[in-house]
């Protein structure tokens, strides 16, 4: 088993300083300067954050406008073809070669990825195995299922024993049973494999549950990156709140006290306080505003928590 | 049975040489078309003038009275010409879906995400596509110039016309250039191979049909290199010695060929990319 933190895994995979992409006048990327290390890296942000443009960055599909990019040292701009035969990429659109069916497929990726022609089928083989797809290997990709599709793309892209997998939303559009065997695959590959991944997602649990470290990008910039532990654990406390009266207003008002609010799924809300204040900050607002608070409990930091603080949204 | 039984191990062995990527390509999409018995039967169909001139070869070699069928250096140009239709649709057959059907399942991304150039992509979809057009312009050509010197036990007639293998070479790799080069320009313009196929057949007849109706206007000749069957006419003319003056000078020809390249080219360019930019 490969420890992910062990310090012969400490060099970065990726170095970027100061990167800046714009698809016309429109920014994707702004100044985007991040170290992501060896292991799992998540690379979370809302829809638009610039996820996919760093990923295609880093493959070289686009041109930095501004800005240097390093993976495994090797210069985006001038060694493209080094990295991608290192790398492995699942794209989060549905992607495939049209009339093959999967062993040939990912055997043709192999093949392309430099592996001469019988290791490729044979890794095909296994890769297949691996993601799960061993039953249905002879069958046309063109007839699979969305969730079978996702798997196809991640065997394609392990196929050549990438050092580093890129996964551009990998557990789009499958269903519970099947993004629970997606993120055990992706915490297999980077935890027992000893691969590095870097997965993009606006998932949060898909990024909690396989990543050890985060970058939270937000309409191009960078929110806040960092080990989730670290993150989840620093300075802030979170409360758990269900109040009987005007919600919205007390939200507000915490906010305006400094206190960091966002709504959960029920009608509880979570409070994060910053250090050296507590809960007693809480009450003197309540009481200020007439709401009675009815429910108060100490919360653990989440990743929501930490991506909500990050991108500075409700 | 957990998934996790199957087990991911790391690969040891050897990684070949980068640049390769065109091959593997190239011998993938031959081997998809031959496992097609429509395009099978449509390649041994433009191997049927060569059966009608081997017999024709046959006969004047072998038997006095029919000398007059005796083949001449012309014969090899008129055998490229009736070619001309099956390359057409060897053409539309094998290379609409070249680089539309890889756009339409977004496996230019899977591609592009290899070791592997845009141009090493390019050259592996041109070869597919030359491949076919050789072997059904250029090897059955070579195969009658081998025959008329079987047949006639001599090696005279190449030595009487030492430039018709060069000629034929030459006029062959043009076709195929241009031909195929447009037909991929046109493939990475759509996600249909329809469409593609449709693009195709009214580029060669719709702009033959502009320079007919400019010619009928003008009642000059000056348009005739919009027209690809006045170009390939002036540019086998010239290549086999031909007698017949063509409608359309050399210098104008070669031209506009060079520009044809050019625009298909440029257009793969421009289309052929893992990611497309909308600004």
């Amino acid at each position: 088993m490969t420890d992910p933190l062990d310090p012969a895994r400490g060099t970065p995979v990726v170095t970027i300083r100061n990167v800046s992409v714009k698809y016309g006048p429109r920014p994707a990327l702004q100044d985007v300067s991040a170290v992501l290390p060896a292991g799992a890296v998540g690379l979370l942000g809302p829809n638009g954050a610039g996820k996919s443009t760093l990923i295609r960055s880093l493959l070289g599909f686009i041109a930095p406008d501004h800005g240097d990019m390093r993976v495994f040292g090797l210069d985006v701009r001038h060694a493209p073809l080094d990295i991608r035969r290192r790398v492995g990429y699942m794209p989060e659109s549905d992607a495939h070669i049209p009339g093959m069916n999967a062993v040939t497929f990912v055997a043709y990726c192999g093949e392309l990825a430099g592996l001469p022609r019988a290791d490729a089928m044979q890794r095909a083989h296994e890769v297949l195995h691996y993601v799960g797809l061993g039953e249905a290997r002879y069958r046309n990709v063109e007839t699979y299922s969305t969730g079978m599709k996702q798997r196809i793309k991640l065997a394609q892209a392990l196929v050549h024993d990438p050092d580093l997998l890129l996964l551009d939303e990998p557990t789009n559009g499958m269903d519970p049973k099947g993004r629970d065997e997606m993120v055990a695959l992706i915490r297999d590959i980077a935890h027992e494999r000893g691969l590095n991944v870097i997965v993009s997602s606006h998932l949060l649990p898909d990024v909690d549950e396989t990543c050890d470290h985060v970058l939270v990008l937000a309409r191009g910039r960078v929110a806040t990156q960092g080990p989730i532990a670290g993150l989840k654990g620093h300075g802030q406390r979170v409360f758990e709140v269900r109040v009987k009266g005007d919600a919205e207003r007390f939200a507000a008002a915490l906010q305006s006290a400094g206190l960091d609010c966002h709504d959960t799924d029920e009608d509880v809300m979570r409070v994060l306080v910053p250090e050296g204040r507590g809960s007693r900050d809480l009450f003197q607002v309540a009481a200020q505003h007439g709401v009675q608070v009815r429910h108060l409990r100490a919360s653990v930091r989440t990743l929501e928590d930490v991506f909500v603080e990050a991108i500075g949204a409700p | 049975m957990p998934i996790h039984d199957q087990g991911y191990r790391r690969y040891t062995g050897r990684r070949g040489p980068r640049g390769r990527g065109w091959w593997v390509i190239a011998r993938a999409g031959v081997l998809e078309r031959l496992r097609e018995r429509r395009f099978l039967a449509l390649l041994l169909l433009a191997w049927a003038p060569f059966m009608v001139r081997a017999l024709q070869v046959y006969a004047s070699t072998n038997f006095g009275q029919m000398s007059f069928l005796a083949p001449d250096a012309n014969t090899f140009r008129e055998f490229l010409d009736q070619q001309s239709l099956f390359l057409f649709f060897i053409t539309i057959y094998a290379g609409s879906g070249l680089i539309a059907g890889d756009r339409r399942a977004n496996a230019l991304q899977v591609y592009l995400s290899k070791p592997l150039t845009r141009v090493e992509y390019v050259a592996g979809k041109f070869l597919v596509l030359a491949i076919f057009l050789l072997a059904a312009s250029w090897l059955p050509a070579m195969a009658l110039l081998g025959l008329q010197m079987i047949f006639s036990a001599s090696p005279d007639f190449i030595r009487d016309n030492p430039w018709l293998v060069p000629s034929i070479t030459l006029f062959c790799v043009i076709e195929v250039l241009v031909s195929s080069l447009a037909m991929l320009a046109l493939s990475s313009l759509s996600k249909s191979r329809r469409f593609v196929a449709v693009m195709y057949a009214g580029m060669m007849f719709f702009a033959g049909a502009v320079y007919e109706v400019l010619r009928a206007i003008t009642g000059g000749t000056g348009w005739a290199w919009l027209s690809p069957e006045d170009v390939f006419d002036a540019l086998a003319a010239a290549i086999f010695r031909a007698p017949r003056t063509p409608e359309l000078s050399l210098p104008v020809a070669v031209t506009a060929t060079a520009l044809f390249i050019a625009a298909s080219i440029f257009i793969l360019d421009r289309r052929v990319r893992a990611v497309d930019v909308v600004t």
